[in-house]
C-alpha cells in the first residue's frame, strides 16, 4: 500500500479530496502496471544476464565459433540488449510475442488458443472451490475444537501436503482406469460442445479443487477466528446479542476483507497450480506449453508464458487489494 | 517441557522424518538392490522378493525409493538451509539498519514475490545449465523471499525493544545486534517457519523433478520416479503412486511437527487462544 500522494499538483489534490476511494484505486492500478513493467525487465533482462548462451546450447558444446555466430545473428541475439528488450516489450503490449525458436510458429497464435483453455479450467475449478472452502471454513469455526473441526483440520493438513501430480494420478487411476467413469487424457479442441468440454475437464478440475480447497479453507478459518476472538465480539456477546445478530452485524463486515483476500490469493495460486495439472492430464493449456518450451529452451515462448502468468497473478493480487480497500474503510486512511 | 506434553501427532511426524533420515543416511546398507540395477521385467508386480514391484526399466522400486530419500532430503534440506540463512541475514540487516537499505531490499523482495515461484523457476531454469548446485541455488533464492518477509516482520518487532536500544547505545556493531540480541529472541517462530519451508521445498523439488527440470535420471528422486512411471497409470499399474505417497507422507510428517511448533509459539506469546 503506497501512501505517497503521486500527484502533488492542485487539481490532483482536489481530485483526491473529492473521490478518496477512486484515487486510491487508481493509485493501486498504476502501482500494478509499474510492477508488471519491472517484472518484464526481470523476465527479459535477468534471463539474458544469466550465464548460458542459447546458441551454444542449441548447437551443442562442439559447435564451431562460426556456426554459433550464425545462429546468434539469425535469432537476432547479436544486437544490443536494450534495443531487443524494447522491441520485445513493444510487441508484447500489442499481443505479438515473436516466433518460437523450436517450431518457427507464431507464439501469440499458440498462446491465444491455450490461454482460453487454461482460464476455462482454472475458472471452473474456482467456481466450485470458493463457495465450498468458505462454507467449510465457517462449519469449522462453528464447531471450533469439536469433532467436525478436528476432522476437517487433519484432512486439510494432509491435503496441503499432497503434491498436485499425486492427487491427479490417484484420480486417474481410480476414476478413469478402474471405474472408467471419467476420461483421460483431458483433450479439448475448438468447436467442442460445452457439456463434452466439462466432461473432459472433470478430473483436472477436481484435482485443482482439492489442491486449493484445503489452503483456502484453513485461511478462511483463521480469518474468521481472529475476528471472532476480538474484543468487540466479546462485548457483543456480553451485552446479550443473539449469536446470529452478533455474526451478521459485527463479525461479517470485519471478516469480509480477509476472506476476499484469501479467495483472491488462492485464485492466484490456482493459476500456478494449473501448470502441473495440465502436464499430468495432457491438457492443451498455457502450462504445458511453457513446460515443453522450458525443456527445449525455447526462450521466446518461455518469456511470453512467464510474462502472461505473472500478469494474471499481479492482476488477481491487485483485485484483492482493491476489494479489500472497498470492503474495509480503515484501509482508506493509511497511516 | 516434558516429553509427555508432546501430542501424538507430533510424535507421528517426528517418527516419519526420522525414518526418512535413516533411509537417506544408510541407503546402501538398507536397500536390497542397487540404485540403477535392472533386476527383472518391466513393471513386474509386487511380490515377496520385490516389495513394491519393479519400475519402467525393471529396477526395484523399494531400493530406488530408499536411494531417492537421500537425493530428495539432501537437496530440499540444502535449499532450505541456504534460503533460510540468506533470507534471515538480509531481513535482519534491513530491519536493524532501516532507511535506504531497508527500502531497497524490501521493494526488490516485493518484485521477486510478484512472480509466482514455479513460473519464476521455470523461466530461470530454461536458461541455466542443468546442474545440482544450480537447482539448489535457484530453489534457495526463490524461497528466501518468503523467509525475508517473515524475518523482517519478526525482527522489526524485536528491534524496537529496550534491550536492543541499550545494545546500540553501548556501541555494539550491527553483527552483534543481529546475532546476539535479535536472533535468540526470534528463534521460536523462525523454527516453525523453517519446517514450513522445508515441507514446501520437498514439494517444490518433487514438482520440478516431475516436470523433468529437477534431478536428472538415472539418479533416483521421488518426483522423478513419478515421472518415470507415470505412463503405467493408464494400464492400471500403480508404480507411480508409490514415490508419490512417499512425498506426501514426508510432507505430512513435517507439517504435523510444524503444526505443533506453531501452537507452542502462540501459547508462549499468551495470545487469545486459537488461530
Amino acid at each position: 500500500m503506497s501512501n505517497s500522494p503521486g500527484t502533488e499538483s492542485l487539481p490532483g489534490l482536489r481530485f483526491r479530496e473529492r473521490f478518496p476511494l477512486l484515487a486510491l484505486v487508481i493509485e493501486r492500478m498504476i502501482l500494478s502496471i509499474l510492477l508488471l513493467f519491472a517484472v518484464s525487465i526481470l523476465i527479459f533482462g535477468g534471463v539474458e544476464a544469466l550465464p548460458g548462451d542459447f546458441a551454444t546450447t542449441y548447437l551443442g558444446q562442439s559447435a564451431t565459433p562460426q556456426a554459433v555466430a550464425n545462429i546468434r545473428a539469425e535469432l537476432g541475439l547479436d544486437r544490443p540488449l536494450v534495443a531487443r528488450y524494447f522491441e520485445w516489450l513493444g510487441g508484447a503490449v500489442q499481443g505479438d510475442f515473436g516466433t518460437s525458436w523450436a517450431s518457427r510458429n507464431s507464439v501469440s497464435e499458440q498462446v491465444g488458443n491455450r490461454l482460453g483453455n487454461s482460464l476455462f479450467l482454472a475458472g471452473f475449478a474456482a467456481v466450485i472451490a470458493v463457495p465450498l472452502a468458505v462454507g467449510l471454513g465457517m462449519v469449522s469455526v462453528h464447531f471450533r475444537n469439536r469433532l467436525p473441526d478436528k476432522v476437517i483440520n487433519v484432512i486439510s493438513l494432509a491435503a496441503i501436503s499432497l503434491p498436485e501430480f499425486f492427487i491427479g494420478y490417484l484420480l486417474i487411476l481410480y476414476f478413469a482406469v478402474n471405474f472408467g467413469i471419467a476420461t483421460f487424457p483431458a483433450t479439448v479442441y475448438a468447436g467442442m460442445g460445452i457439456i463434452e468440454r466439462l466432461q473432459a475437464i472433470a478430473l483436472p478440475a477436481a484435482t485443482l479443487v482439492l489442491v486449493v480447497l484445503a489452503h483456502m479453507m484453513r485461511m478462511t478459518r483463521a480469518a474468521i477466528l481472529s475476528v471472532m476472538s476480538s474484543a468487540y465480539m466479546e462485548t457483543a456477546e456480553l451485552k446479550g446479542l443473539s449469536a446470529w445478530r452478533a455474526i451478521v452485524k459485527h463479525a461479517a463486515p470485519n471478516a469480509l476483507a480477509p476472506i476476499i483476500n484469501v479467495v483472491a490469493l488462492n485464485l492466484a495460486y490456482l493459476v500456478v497450480g494449473v501448470v502441473v495439472v495440465e502436464v499430468v492430464f495432457v491438457y492443451p493449456g498455457m502450462g504445458q506449453y511453457m513446460v515443453d518450451a522450458v525443456t527445449v529452451r525455447d526462450m521466446p515462448v518461455v518469456q511470453a508464458c512467464g510474462l502472461i502468468f505473472a500478469a494474471v497473478y499481479i492482476f488477481l493480487n491487485m483485485l484483492a487489494d482493491i476489494l479489500a480497500i472497498v470492503a474495509n474503510p480503515r484501509l482508506r486512511h493509511p497511516r | 517441557m516434558r516429553l509427555r506434553d508432546i501430542p501424538v501427532t507430533a510424535w507421528i511426524g517426528m517418527t516419519g522424518i526420522a525414518l526418512a533420515l535413516i533411509c537417506a543416511v544408510f541407503a546402501p546398507l538398507i536397500a536390497p538392490y542397487g540404485e540403477t540395477d535392472v533386476v527383472g521385467a518391466v513393471w513386474q508386480e509386487a511380490d515377496a522378493q520385490f516389495f513394491f514391484g519393479l519400475d519402467n526399466l525393471g529396477r526395484d522400486i523399494l531400493s530406488r525409493l530408499i536411494y531417492g530419500a537421500r537425493t530428495t532430503l539432501f537437496v530440499a534440506l540444502a535449499a532450505t538451509a541456504i534460503s533460510f540463512s540468506l533470507g534471515i541475514l538480509l531481513s535482519f540487516i534491513a530491519a536493524v539498519t532501516g532507511g535506504l537499505i531497508d527500502t531497497v531490499f524490501s521493494r526488490f523482495n516485493d518484485l521477486m514475490m510478484s512472480i509466482p515461484t514455479l513460473i519464476f523457476a521455470l523461466v530461470v531454469l530454461a536458461v541455466l545449465p542443468q546442474h545440482l548446485i544450480v537447482l539448489i541455488l535457484v530453489m534457495a533464492i526463490l524461497d528466501s523471499t518468503r523467509v525475508y518477509r517473515l524475518g523482517r516482520a519478526v525482527a522489526l518487532d524485536v528491534a524496537v525493544m529496550e534491550f536492543v536500544e541499550a545494545a546500540k547505545l553501548r556501541g555494539e556493531g550491527t553483527a552483534w545486534i543481529i546475532f546476539r540480541e535479535i536472533l535468540p529472541n526470534t528463534l521460536s517462530p523462525l523454527l516453525a517457519e523453517f519446517g514450513l519451508r522445508f515441507a514446501f521445498s520437498i514439494l517444490f523439488l518433487s514438482t520440478l523433478s516431475f516436470l523433468g527440470l529437477g534431478i536428472q535420471p538415472p539418479t533416483a528422486d521421488w518426483g522423478g520416479m513419478v515421472k518415470e512411471n507415470k505412463d503405467g497409470i493408464i494400464f492400471g499399474i500403480s508404480a507411480a503412486l508409490v514415490p508419490g505417497s512417499a512425498i506426501a507422507a514426508l510432507a505430512v510428517c513435517v507439517n504435523l511437527v510444524v503444526d505443533w511448533l506453531l501452537k507452542r509459539t502462540s501459547s508462549l506469546k499468551g495470545g487469545r487462544g486459537d488461530a
